[in-house]
């Protein structure tokens, strides 16, 4: 085929997906505020989306913070590293890496999931079956489910952001003898409270995110256990590539002087 | 007769990409009758019960409901238009994340917004009418034989009482008997119910037991309709061989060309 008449077609394909991706994402938002609502499937994703990444969230994060601090030290050591250890790892695990780590461990064990389920209901006809049963599958599949991750991410983050920390903390009073009592200090004079909202912001953008694209690839899954199992690859390349991207435009926007 | 039709489709046509799945298709339900779709595999059966549910939309054609276009409705009158309905799916589209008697109450909590417990009790009655026990509902569905998902299927179609009741081959995949036994239970349930029945099937016998007319659909249109006594002196080749099961004849299969 003609190089061109290919390129053509990718984009064609892609700006239909575009399209169809913003009709999704229209009909999501409006449900969330018309109802009925379904609030024991709220509850229940948020167990699901929320409680159940905790432990996956505050390992990564502790980790993160330890690495990060050792990290700043090797880098800095020939300066004052006792002072900027802490507070650079304070800034980052706040501004930057606690919310995009959770929203990428999230996005790996959510979007997956959601995408597997709503798939798997797709292809054998379940969504179908709500329609018939009187019942939105919009309101019933995708609301509680965008509703519970843009409640619990924040959450989780802040959490995370706590462990980051403390991550940071342990290996610097452990491993690289850093006084706890300055440590402290340094951390809480330069954080503000600023740093956090705005990585908790973020935070429920990606809790959309993650919960958007599960939905939006399940919904669109053809073709049996093989078609579901692309839903899922592509629910979370999709959701962790717009994290990515998404955590770019914010930073420009909540940080800009 | 002069009353509306229950249901009615008017030149319908749906296609997939450039494949045209219902070309032109019309066909008439009758109020309070039983109408059977005979039909080869693939010839947009199914395809044509998901456009009257609002499932899919057909690209032209008008589908009326009581006398009312459906495809011209908002989302609100949709949805309570849809209430007059129940469905047996192909694959009994259970909810596997739920234990039998919810997949039975589902449209009476969620969509009727019926207390649970005493939607419970219209569950196990269903159950029971179909033949199964009440520890049934108890178990998910994962945990049933194919005909006991299709009966589950049935209880739920039929659990809101609805109008109007679309079967998507009910009886395929099981054995001679349990067909037999399921076919009298739409038998019963349509009458019980004073309901218009919509059946799809490739079953004859089927056909033959629950339907009170008889049409036949080959690649996206309805080729013969007429009463159930009249389907052995249709005069029609298609009919024919499709009821007596011939390999030879106007019907081509694509595995048959060279
Ligand atoms: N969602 C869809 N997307 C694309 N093509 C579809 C879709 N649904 C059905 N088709 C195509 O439409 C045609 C008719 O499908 P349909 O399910 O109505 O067949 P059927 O008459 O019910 O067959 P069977 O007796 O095997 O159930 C098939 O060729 C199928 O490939
Ligand atoms: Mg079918």
């Amino acid at each position: 085929m003609n190089f061109f008449a290919i390129i053509g077609r990718v984009v064609l394909a892609l700006l239909a997906e575009i399209g169809h991706l913003a009709v999704f994402t229209w009909a999501s938002i409006s449900h969330i505020f018309r109802p009925p609502f379904f609030w024991r499937l709220l509850g229940q994703q948020m167990m699901r989306i929320g409680y159940f990444s905790l432990p996956v969230v505050a390992l990564t994060a502790f980790f993160t913070g330890g690495a990060l601090a050792l990290q700043i030290y090797y880098g800095g050591s020939t300066i004052n590293s006792e002072s900027i250890v802490a507070t650079i790892v304070a800034l980052g695990i706040t501004r930057e890496l606690g919310p995009v780590m959770a929203g990428l461990m999230v996005a790996g064990r959510v979007s997956a999931a959601i995408a597997a389920e709503l798939g798997t209901m797709k292809v054998t006809e379940q969504i179908d079956a709500l329609t018939t049963l009187s019942t939105n599958p919009y309101k019933y599949l995708v609301t509680p489910r965008i509703v519970a991750a843009v409640i619990t991410l924040p959450l989780l983050v802040f959490i995370a952001d706590i462990l980051g920390v403390m991550g940071g903390f342990i290996i610097s009073t452990a491993s690289l003898s850093f006084n706890p009592g300055v440590y402290v200090q340094n951390t809480v004079n330069f954080l503000k409270a600023d740093d956090v909202t705005s990585g908790l912001i973020k935070a429920g953008v990606f809790g959309f995110v993650i919960a958007l694209m599960g939905c939006f690839q399940g919904f669109n899954s053809k073709g049996g256990a093989q078609g579901v199992g692309r839903a899922t690859t592509n629910a979370v390349v999709t959701a962790s590539i717009l994290i990515l991207a998404s955590n770019y435009v914010m930073t420009s926007l909540l940080f800009a002087k | 007769m002069t009353d509306t039709p229950k249901i009615e489709l008017r030149n319908v046509t749906k296609r997939f990409g450039s494949k045209v799945v219902l070309d032109n298709l019309s066909l008439v339900v009758p109020k309070g009758k039983s109408l059977v779709v005979i039909g080869g595999s693939g010839t947009g059966k199914s395809v044509m019960l998901k456009c009257v549910l609002g499932i899919l939309r057909p690209e032209k054609g008008e589908i009326f409901v009581d006398g009312e276009n459906v495809l011209k409705m908002s989302t609100s009158e949709r949805e309570q238009t849809l209430r007059k309905f129940g469905m047996l799916f192909q694959g009994a589209a259970l909810f596997d994340s739920l234990p039998v008697w919810q997949n039975v109450a589902f449209g009476l909590i969620q969509g009727r917004k019926m207390k649970r417990k005493e939607a419970k009790d219209v569950a196990i009655a269903k159950l029971a009418k179909v033949g199964l026990g009440p520890e049934v509902g108890e178990l998910y569905p994962a945990e049933l034989s194919g005909g006991m998902q299709k009966r589950v299927g049935l209880a739920r179609a039929i659990a809101a009482d609805p109008e109007i009741i679309f079967f998507d081959e009910p009886t395929t995949g099981l054995d001679p008997i349990m067909a037999d036994v399921i076919n009298d239970l739409i038998i019963d349930s349509v009458k019980d119910l004073g309901a218009t029945a919509l059946s799809i099937t490739h079953d004859m016998a089927s056909a033959r037991k629950i339907a009170d007319e008889i049409a036949m659909i080959y690649k996206g249109r309805i080729i013969w309709a007429g009463p159930r006594s009249e389907i052995d002196s249709s005069g029609n080749d298609y009919v024919d061989q499709f009821i007596h099961g011939r390999a030879t004849g106007p019907i081509k299969m694509d595995v048959l060309k060279p």
